[in-house]
C-alpha cells in the first residue's frame, strides 16, 4: 500500500466535473434555443448546427497543433458552449460562411491562443461576434421577421439550405432589430413616442416574437434557464442582478429627465441580448471576477456599459462590447475586490478585540 | 502639417535637453546594486559559488554572469530574493537536489591542531590546542573550508539526516498540459 | 440558542450510516504494540524503561520533556522487545522513536494514582492529573489537553465548549461516545470545568446526530450550567474556531485562540479520558476508532489500545474484501495516507478507512476554470483559485501575501472543485515551503552575524599583532639609538672614567 509519492487529501470529492457544469448550461440554453428554432425554421437549424460543428473542428485542430489531450478537452463541452452562445447570437438567417468565420475567430484566436480552458481573457463568442461584427456589418445586421417553423410561409428545408449556402431566392422580409430602429430614428430626429407607436410590445419581447437573433429572443425562456443555473449553483446570482439591476437604474433616470430621447427600463432589459448576456454570457466563470463582491462590481460596470455604448455609441447594440470592456476590467477587480478573512480586517491585520463591539 | 511638425520638433528637442541636463547633474555613482547585493549574500566567502568571495558574487551576478541560484548556504530563499532584486525568472526546483550536508569531526582521528577553527566563518568549530575539536552543527554553513585544512581527514561531510518536522507535502503533478501524440 | 452563520462551509455526504448505529466493541489486545514516543504536539516524551523490562498496563513509560509535552504510558502488560525508530502514521513514512512491546496476554494493572476528590481538589491538581495521565487533544488535534485547562490562569474565560460535531464523514467514534458512556462523559465535562474556572459548558452536536443529542440532553437535564446545542451539519463546523463562531458569532482573531474571547474547546472524547483519569487514576491507553469503507468488511466503533499496529486492527474487526484505493487515518477530507499498514494507532486517531474508487470518486484535472466554487465555500473567506494559482508558479511568497498562512487545511475547495485540482495538497506544500523559508532566513540572519562577529575579531587581532609589531619596533629602534648614544659617549670619554653614564643607560 505504499505510494511513492504519498497521495495527498481529501479523499472525497463532490460529484461535479466540468463536462457537468457546461452540459446544464446547454440544458439551461435548450429552451429558449428550441423556440427561436421554432419560431426562425430552418434556417437558424442548419446555421447552428455549422457553428457547433465547425468549432469542435477547429478545437481538435487546436489541440493537436497545441499538442494537448484531444481526448480530455475536446468534448469537455466549452468549445460546444462557445459555439451555442455565438450561433445564437447570430442572425437567424446568415449565411453559412458567416457561421464558420466566427467559429474559427472565438475558438482559435479567442481561446486556444491564450492557452486553452481557463486561460483566456475575453469572453470567446464575443469576441467573434464583435470581429464579425465589424467586419462584416451588413449580413451581421440583416433581421428578419419570425416565420414559425411549420406554418405555410417557411421556407422548407431545401429552401433554407439554398438560403444559408446563398444559393436561389427566397423571398423574405429582412428588417432591422428594434434597437436598430431605435437607433437610426432618434438620429433622423424622430422623437421616442413616435418611433415607438405600434412598436412597444413588452410582451412580445418576453415571449420572443420579436426581430433579432435567437439569443435576443424569449426573454422569459433564458430568465427561467438562469434562475435554473442559479439553483444548480452552476452560476451566482451576483451577476445577473447587478447588471440588470445597474441598467434599470440608469435607464429609469434618463427616461425621467427625457422621455422622448431615452427608452424606458423595458425596453432595454427586454430587448436585445441583455438578459442572454446577464444570464449566460457575463457569468462566464474564466472571465469574470472570482469573488462576490467583484461579480457584483462588474456586473455594475457592464450594466452601465450597456446603457452607454447603445445610447451615445455609434452601434444600436452595446452588449457585446461591454462584455468585452468589463472583461479586461476583471483582473483588475479581482486583484483590488478581495473578501474579509477570518480573524482579520478588511485591510488584513488582524482583529481587534477591545475595538470590536 | 507643418504646426504640428515644428510643434512636435520643438517639444522633442525641449525634453531633450531636460533629460540630457538631467542624465549630467543628477548622475549616480558607481553601481549601488553590486553593494547592496552583497550585503544580502551571507558573508562567509566560503567560495562554493565559484567566486572568491561574496562581494565578487554580487558583481558577477550584477553583470549577469552567474545564476541567481549559485548560492548554496543561501538556499532557495536567497535565490528567490535575489531573483526578485534583480528582475529575473529563476526556476527554484533545480535547487531541490542539493543534498545539505554538515561537518563533522571524526573523535577518533582528530589530533587537536586548531588548524580547522583558525578557517571556520562562523566559529562553528570548537576546539583548544590538544584538545578534541567539535562542530556545532546548528551554525555550520556547509561551506567546507574546514575540510581542506584537516592534516588528518577527521572532518567530512555528513548529509542532514530527514525528520518529520522537516518533511513537507511536494507540490502536486500539474495537470498534463502538453503530451506528445 | 442563537446559532449563528458561518462563512462558506460545504455540505458534505455524511456517510456515517455504514457505522452510525453498531455499538462499541472492545478489541482483544493484539500480538504486538508499537508506541510511539511522541504522540502529541510539542516535545517528544522520553523513554524512563530499557529493553527487555517487563511492563504493566498503565505504566509510566516515558516522561513529558517541557512545557508542552506529554507522557506515554503502557497500554498492557508485557516485555519491551525495542526501543528505536519505526515508520510513524505519517505520510512520509519517516521514523519515529517508538517502543516496541509483546504483550504477555495477562494484562495486569500497575499500581495507579488515588482518584482524586473532585469536590475538594483545586484547578492545579486536575490540570496535572491530566498531565500525567497523557491525555492529549483527542479530535485530532493531539494538543496536550492539560496546558488547554491551565488556560484559565493566564484568561478571563466564560465558556468551555465541548466538541461533539465530529463534522468528517464516516467518522461515528464521537457519537458513539455520546450515546453509550453518557454518564462518565458528563462527569469528565464537568471535571473540566471546575479545572478552567467556567461556570458554563456547551456540548455542541451536529444536527445528524439525533440520538446522540437525546441522550446528553437526558444526562443534563438538571444541570443549569451545561446545555446541549445543535449546531448544523456543515463542514467544518468541528474546527474549533468556527464552531465558536457558529455559537457566539465572534470571530477569533488572526494568530488568536478562543481563550482570546473567553471560550475554551475540548473534545467530547477528551472529556471522557479526563473522567477516567480523575475518577480512576488510569491514563490515557485506548481509544475508539472508527474503522469504516466499502472495503472493510465489518465496519465499526472499535475500542482499540493505543499502539495497535493498523493491520491488526482491521483483521480483528474482519479484514478488508479487496484491495483498497486509498488506506488512511482519520477523516476523508483532512485525513493522512498510511506508509503501510504496519504503522499503529496513535492517540489521535479517530478512524481508519480504506477507500475504494467511487467512494472517491478521482478524475483527471482538469485547468481551473475560474468557477468560484471554492471561494463559496472556503470557511476563512480566502480565494483558493488565486492561491492555487500562484503556487503554482513558485510564487509562495505571493500566496503568503494573500493569505495562505491562515489556510486550515479543512479542503472544502478540493471537494467542490468541477476541474479537480489538488488544492490543499498545493496549499500544504506552500505552508511547508514558508516554513522552511523562515527559518532559512533566521538561519542566514544568524550566519551572517556570526561571519560579521568572525570578521571583526579577525580584525582586532590583525590590529593588536599589528600595534604590538609597531610597539616592538619602536622599542628596538630607541634601543638601538640608546646604544649608539652610549657608544659615541664611550669613545668621547676614554680619556676620563664616565662609569656612571654607562650605568644609567644600561
Amino acid at each position: 500500500m505504499t505510494q511513492i509519492p504519498p497521495m495527498s487529501g481529501p479523499y472525497m470529492r463532490k460529484n461535479k466535473s466540468v463536462r457537468r457544469s457546461m452540459l446544464i448550461v446547454m440544458a439551461a440554453l435548450t429552451p429558449a434555443t428550441a423556440y427561436g428554432f421554432y419560431l426562425f425554421g430552418w434556417p437558424s437549424i442548419i446555421l447552428f448546427s455549422i457553428t457547433l460543428g465547425s468549432a469542435l473542428i477547429f478545437e481538435v485542430i487546436c489541440l493537436l497543433l497545441a499538442k494537448r489531450s484531444v481526448s480530455m478537452f475536446a468534448l469537455d463541452g466549452s468549445a460546444i458552449l462557445t459555439a451555442w452562445l455565438l450561433a445564437i447570437s447570430l442572425p437567424p438567417w446568415a449565411p453559412w460562411w458567416i457561421a464558420v468565420v466566427g467559429s474559427a475567430i472565438a475558438i482559435i484566436i479567442g481561446k486556444q491562443v491564450f492557452g486553452g480552458l481557463g486561460q483566456n481573457v475575453f469572453n470567446p463568442a464575443m469576441v467573434a461576434r464583435v470581429a464579425l461584427l465589424i467586419s462584416f456589418p451588413l449580413e451581421m445586421t440583416t433581421y428578419m421577421q419570425p416565420l414559425p417553423l411549420f406554418s405555410d410561409a417557411a421556407p422548407t428545408f431545401m429552401d433554407s439550405v439554398a438560403i444559408v449556402f446563398g444559393m436561389g431566392n427566397f423571398d423574405a422580409v429582412s428588417s432591422a432589430s428594434l434597437l436598430g430602429t431605435i437607433k437610426t430614428d432618434l438620429g433622423q430626429g424622430m422623437a421616442l413616442g413616435e418611433i415607438m407607436d405600434g412598436r412597444y410590445a413588452p410582451m412580445d419581447w418576453i415571449l420572443g416574437n420579436s426581430i433579432s437573433s435567437i439569443g435576443e429572443g424569449s426573454a422569459l425562456l433564458l430568465i427561467v434557464g438562469g434562475i435554473a443555473l442559479i439553483f444548480g449553483r452552476i452560476i451566482t446570482w451576483y451577476i445577473p442582478v447587478s447588471t440588470i439591476v445597474a441598467l434599470v437604474f440608469i435607464a429609469t433616470i434618463f427616461n425621467i429627465i427625457d422621455p422622448g430621447k431615452y427608452p424606458d427600463a423595458m425596453v432595454h432589459v427586454f430587448s436585445g441580448a441583455t438578459i442572454l448576456a446577464a444570464f449566460f454570457i457575463a457569468t462566464d466563470p474564466v472571465t469574470s471576477p472570482m469573488s462576490p463582491k467583484g461579480q457584483i462590481v462588474f456586473g455594475i460596470g457592464l450594466g452601465l456599459l450597456v446603457y452607454i455604448i447603445r445610447t451615445w455609441a455609434a452601434y444600436p447594440e452595446g452588449v457585446s462590447f461591454a462584455i468585452l470592456l468589463m472583461n479586461a476590467m476583471t483582473p483588475l477587480i479581482d486583484r483590488y475586490v478581495r473578501p474579509r478573512i477570518f480573524g482579520r480586517t478588511q485591510k488584513g491585520a488582524p482583529l481587534n478585540l477591545s475595538e470590536k463591539s | 502639417m507643418l504646426e504640428a511638425i515644428l510643434s512636435l520638433t520643438a517639444l522633442g528637442i525641449v525634453l531633450g535637453t531636460i533629460l540630457g541636463i538631467a542624465s549630467r547633474y543628477l548622475k549616480v555613482e558607481g553601481n549601488p546594486l553590486v553593494e547592496e547585493i552583497e550585503q544580502m549574500m551571507p558573508g562567509t566567502q566560503c567560495g562554493q559559488c565559484g567566486y572568491p568571495g561574496c562581494a565578487p558574487a554580487a558583481e558577477g551576478l550584477v553583470k549577469g554572469e552567474a545564476e541567481v541560484t549559485l548560492c548554496p548556504p543561501g538556499g532557495k530563499s536567497l535565490a528567490a530574493a535575489l531573483a526578485e532584486k534583480l528582475g529575473v525568472e529563476v526556476d527554484l526546483s533545480k535547487m531541490e537536489n542539493k543534498e545539505k550536508a554538515l561537518a563533522f569531526v571524526n573523535e577518533d582521528l582528530c589530533i587537536g591542531c586548531t588548524r580547522c577553527f583558525q578557517v571556520c566563518p562562523t566559529d562553528s568549530l570548537l576546539g583548544a590546542p590538544q584538545q578534541l575539536h567539535t562542530v556545532i552543527s546548528d551554525i555550520c554553513t556547509s561551506c567546507e573550508d574546514c575540510i581542506d585544512v584537516c592534516p588528518t581527514s577527521a572532518l567530512s561531510m555528513v548529509p542532514v539526516e530527514k525528520t518529520m518536522q522537516a518533511w513537507h507535502w511536494p507540490m502536486p503533478e500539474k495537470y498534463n498540459k502538453e503530451i506528445t501524440l | 440558542m442563537e446559532i449563528f452563520n458561518i462563512h462558506g462551509g460545504a455540505k458534505l455526504d455524511g456517510r456515517k450510516s455504514l457505522t452510525a448505529d453498531l455499538d462499541i466493541i472492545t478489541m482483544p489486545i493484539p500480538d504486538i504494540l508499537h508506541i510511539p514516543l511522541q504522540q502529541h504536539i510539542g516535545a517528544p516524551a522520553e523513554a524512563i524503561v530499557n529493553h527487555g523490562d517487563r511492563i504493566l498496563k498503565g505504566q509510566l513509560i516515558a516522561t513529558s520533556k517541557g512545557l508542552i509535552s506529554a507522557p506515554v504510558h503502557s497500554p498492557t502488560s508485557g516485555t519491551v522487545k525495542r526501543i528505536g525508530d519505526f515508520p510513524a502514521p505519517h505520510p512520509s513514512g519517516l521514523p519515529v522513536l517508538t517502543l516496541t512491546l509483546e504483550p504477555d496476554g495477562l494484562d495486569e494493572w500497575a499500581k495507579l494514582p488515588e482518584p482524586l476528590n473532585i469536590e475538594t481538589a483545586t484547578s492545579q491538581e486536575i490540570a496535572d492529573r491530566v498531565s500525567q495521565s497523557g491525555i492529549v487533544g483527542m479530535g485530532g488535534a493531539t494538543f496536550p489537553s492539560a496546558v488547554k485547562l491551565n488556560l484559565g490562569q493566564r484568561y478571563k474565560l466564560e465558556m468551555l465548549v465541548i466538541n461533539g460535531a465530529e463534522c468528517e464523514p464516516y467518522l461515528t467514534c464521537d457519537d458513539r461516545l455520546m450515546q453509550e458512556r453518557t454518564e462518565k462523559t458528563v462527569m469528565g465535562i464537568k471535571v473540566m470545568m471546575k479545572a478552567l474556572g467556567v461556570p458554563k459548558a456547551l456540548v455542541a452536536i451536529e444536527s445528524n446526530k439525533p440520538n446522540a443529542f437525546k441522550a446528553m440532553e437526558k444526562e443534563c437535564i438538571h444541570d443549569d450550567n451545561i446545555s446541549i446545542v445543535h449546531v448544523p451539519a456543515r463542514y467544518p463546523m468541528g474546527s474549533e474556531k468556527h464552531l465558536v463562531q457558529a455559537l457566539t458569532g465572534k470571530e477569533t482573531p488572526a494568530k488568536g485562540m478562543t481563550a482570546d474571547l473567553g471560550v475554551v474547546v475540548h473534545n467530547v472524547a477528551t472529556a471522557f479520558a479526563v473522567y477516567e483519569a480523575v475518577y480512576h487514576g488510569r491514563p490515557l491507553i485506548s481509544r475508539i476508532v472508527t474503522v469504516s469503507g466499502q472495503v472493510i468488511k465489518k465496519p465499526g466503533n472499535y475500542e482499540t489500545l493505543i499502539g495497535t499496529p493498523v493491520s491488526s486492527l482491521i483483521n480483528m474487526s474482519g479484514g478488508m474484501t479487496d484491495t483498497p484505493k486509498q488506506l488512511l487515518m482519520g477523516g476523508p477530507m483532512m485525513g493522512q495516507p498510511l506508509p503501510n499498514l504496519d504503522v499503529p494507532v496513535i492517540k489521535g486517531s479517530g478512524g481508519v478507512l480504506a477507500l475504494n474508487d467511487t467512494e472517491m470518486k478521482d478524475k483527471n484535472v482538469m485547468p481551473c476554470i475560474g468557477c468560484g466554487s471554492c471561494v463559496m465555500v472556503c470557511p476563512v473567506g480566502l480565494l483558493p483559485l488565486d492561491m492555487a494559482s500562484r503556487i503554482e508558479h513558485e510564487d509562495v511568497d505571493g500566496a503568503d501575501g494573500i493569505g495562505v498562512r491562515d489556510c486550515v487545511s479543512c479542503g472544502s475547495c478540493n471537494y467542490v472543485c468541477p476541474s479537480h485540482i489538488p488544492l490543499v495538497q498545493y496549499f500544504n506544500y506552500a505552508k511547508g515551503r514558508l516554513k522552511e523559508q523562515d527559518i532559512d532566513r533566521r538561519n542566514q540572519d544568524r550566519m551572517k552575524m556570526l561571519a560579521q562577529n568572525r570578521a571583526l575579531r579577525d580584525e582586532k587581532t590583525q590590529l593588536a599583532l599589528e600595534r604590538k609589531r609597531a610597539d616592538r619596533e619602536a622599542y628596538n629602534a630607541a634601543l638601538a639609538k640608546m646604544q649608539t648614544i652610549s657608544n659615541t659617549t664611550k669613545e668621547n670619554n676614554n680619556t676620563g672614567h664616565n662609569t656612571t653614564n654607562e650605568m644609567d643607560i644600561k
